[in-house]
């Protein structure tokens, strides 16, 4: 689904080197989990595979489903399937939520040759989904992410998630600020959307999410490197004994 | 006035139509004082960053005519529907003059009688509105117009009046003044897209008694190479409430001015704005607004988005005189400049001379935010489409001044479909 091969990036404004080598490779129907200390590039990689301006690949490169990814636009990317959930949901003022999700959907059928979704049809999607994620009609309708709680934007992405039916879903710590309940409302919503054509890379600072959303394949990142793979049990580790001694160990 | 007559600028020849008594008064006053202020130009104060050159000139500069199928701004609305061709009433093609709770007459008729209540506020909310500042091109108007309404709501109109302007001449040069009174109690909406001509001087002036209360929404359209000067001067009284709105997209040149006073207490009053320009696009919004009341409200909301050279400016003042206590004034002006070619330049000046006010102003200028624009596109939205959003969202925060739900979802809609044919 997603190989990303001997990738480097650095800004493109100063002199700076985040990537320095990723390898990695999330076949179909898969879940990943990056795990990694504060710094180490995983932000930095979910935005290079999502197309943020303000970074340059170096070296390598990043293919979904056989298809170069790097030289594509942002709305190209999500309409080959890509989709970010981030860590920090952006707030846009004025435009309304359902206004925003209507359009988002029906650009993406409309870049795939598929036929666009009525209001009606759409209405009545989006409030299914709102619900099992316990999104009200109040959220619906205010402005994107304006005056949403961090827990309220983390359901958001993944609502957003649940409408455009990604082939390729990264969450970029999706856990954090989360309340264990408001954590568990996630991971459900993440859940329900496994399956066996759609894969995950699941970005956490900490193991806790990953009780929840069960990864086959664990990485951990540091400076900008994939440093150490390994099944369910290397998260345990983490949580355990901190990255230190993983980080000694692969030095 | 030595200040005035050092910045004299060119005094045009002119002769005021004929009249009855209370017009022909009106008609030389203005063109005395035009006599003496002459007409504008770039030296003056409140035309640094407009060129009025164009608008003075003694023709108008031929304009091609923007042809166009798509309906007209405000055609859904049921109202008394009035149409100028080049700025001349066309009756045939208008609604019958009626309209429960308010008698609308022409201005040519109401001019030709010797007595008429159009005289207490012809051309004197104009005169009132010269100091201190002077505003020659209104003067010009009030002393040559004999095209537009005279009109009077003596209650709660039971519809809107809507002015329909059209542009059929390459070379029409319209002069326009709207004199309007709402008695006390009354409530009135005034529409208008436009006006529209080669070249367009407008003048309206609002009398709103107390309690009453006046709308006026208009949508200055897509027609490109028209050149207008739209003066709008109200006086409100006690407890009145006065909101007008403009929807701005292309045009050569525009220039909007509303000289608004409280004359009595507990008043508010909102001047409010959104414009699109891309290219040859110069769209200027000078406000003042007199506060000589206590604890009236007023707001000056403004949104301009510029792109491939187009020109915004604002000129916004807010004067508080020593007795109007309690006085809120609100100003905001913000630009989005979508290239590095466009420009917006903002004046905002507070005079306060009273001591227990809150007034505030604000004004900035910026890019579209590109974190923003990310998130959209991340989404699959193409970036045309993103940016278009976030363009509306920020001339949406003006267009939630209008008051009246259903006018406000028309002007939205309106943008929207200009905002989509610009893709082509
Ligand atoms: N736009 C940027 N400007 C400056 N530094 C950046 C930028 N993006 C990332 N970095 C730096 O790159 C490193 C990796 O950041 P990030 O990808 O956010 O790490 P993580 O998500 O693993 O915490 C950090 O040192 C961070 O400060
Ligand atoms: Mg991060």
């Amino acid at each position: 689904m997603l190989e990303i091969k001997n990738l480097h990036v650095g800004l493109e404004e100063e002199d700076k080197q985040i990537l320095k080598g990723v390898n990695l490779t999330v076949e179909t129907g898969k879940v990943h989990a990056i795990m990694g200390p504060n710094g180490s590039g995983k932000s930095t990689l979910s935005y290079v595979l999502s197309g943020k301006d303000g970074y340059e690949v170096t070296d390598g490169s990043a293919e979904l489903q056989g298809v170069d990814v790097l030289d594509m636009e942002p709305e190209e990317r999500a309409a080959a399937g890509l989709f970010l959930a981030f860590q920090y949901p952006v707030e846009i003022p004025g435009v309304g939520n359902m206004t925003f999700l209507r359009t988002a959907v029906n650009a993406q059928r409309k870049a795939r040759g598929e036929e666009e979704l009525s209001a009606a049809e759409f209405l009545k999607v989006v409030r299914a989904k709102a619900k099992s994620l316990k999104i009200d009609a109040d959220m619906l309708k205010r402005p994107v992410n304006v005056g949403f709680s961090g827990g309220e934007k983390k359901r958001n992405e993944i609502l957003q998630m649940a409408m455009l039916e990604p082939k390729m879903c990264i969450l970029d710590e999706t856990d954090s600020g989360l309340d264990v309940d408001a954590m568990k409302l996630v991971a459900e919503g993440v859940n329900a959307l496994r399956d066996a054509g759609r894969s995950f890379l699941v970005i956490t600072h900490y193991q806790r999410l990953l009780d929840h959303i069960k990864p086959d394949v664990v990485h951990i990142m540091a400076d900008g490197k994939i440093v150490k793979t390994g099944g369910p049990e290397l998260a345990l580790e983490v949580e355990n004994n901190g990255y230190a001694d993983i980080l000694a160990e692969v030095a | 006035m030595s200040a005035k007559l050092k910045n004299k600028g060119v005094v045009p020849s002119i002769t005021v139509p004929d009249g009855g008594k209370w017009a022909s008064e009106a008609r030389q006053t203005a063109a005395a004082l035009l006599a003496e202020t002459g007409l504008p130009h770039r030296r003056d104060e409140y035309w640094k960053y407009t060129d009025p050159t164009t608008l003075t000139a003694p023709e108008a500069t031929p304009a091609a005519i923007f042809e166009s199928d798509e309906p007209l701004p405000f055609d859904g609305v049921d109202a008394v529907k009035i149409v100028f061709v080049d700025g001349v009433f066309d009756a045939a093609q208008s609604d019958a003059l009626e309209l429960d709770g308010v008698e609308i007459e022409t201005l040519s008729d109401a001019a030709q009688k010797d007595i008429h209540w159009a005289g207490s506020v012809y051309g004197v909310l104009e005169g009132r509105g010269q100091y201190p500042v002077s505003r020659p091109l209104a003067s010009y108007n009030t002393a040559m117009a004999e095209q537009g309404f005279v009109i009077r709501a003596t209650g709660k109109a039971a519809k809107p009046i809507s002015f329909i302007y059209l542009h059929e001449s390459e070379t029409s040069d319209a002069v326009i003044h709207h004199t309007i009174k709402l008695d006390e109690g009354a409530d009135l909406t005034v529409l208008e897209n436009g006006p529209a001509a080669a070249r367009i001087n407008a003048v309206m002036e609002v009398e709103v008694a107390d309690t009453a209360a006046f709308h006026h929404v208009r949508a200055q359209g897509r027609d490109h190479e028209r050149r207008t000067a739209t003066h709008i001067f109200a006086r409100l009284g006690t407890e009145s409430s006065f909101k007008s709105f403009t929807l701005t997209v292309n045009g050569i040149l525009t220039r909007n001015d509303a000289i608004i006073e409280f004359t009595g207490d507990n008043a508010n009053a909102t001047v409010a704005g959104a414009c699109a320009g891309d290219g040859a696009f110069h769209h200027d919004d000078t406000v003042f607004i007199t506060h000589d009341a206590v604890n009236c409200e007023s707001r000056q909301v403004f949104k301009k988005v510029l792109r491939n050279g187009a020109v915004g400016v604002f000129q916004g003042k807010i004067l508080v005189k020593a007795d109007a206590q309690k006085t809120d004034g609100y100003q905001i002006s913000q630009g989005l400049l979508l290239d590095e070619n466009s420009t917006f330049q903002a004046k905002p000046e507070l005079e306060i001379y009273a001591d227990d006010v809150a007034c505030s102003h604000g004004s900035t200028v910026g890019a579209i935010d590109d974190t923003a624009l990310f998130y959209l596109t991340s989404r699959g939205i193409p970036h045309k489409e993103a940016q278009d959003m976030l363009t509306l969202a920020f001339l949406g925060e003006a267009i939630d001044e209008v008051e009246d739900e259903a006018l406000a979802d028309d002007l939205r809609a309106l943008l929207e479909g200009w905002m989509a044919r610009r893709h082509g």
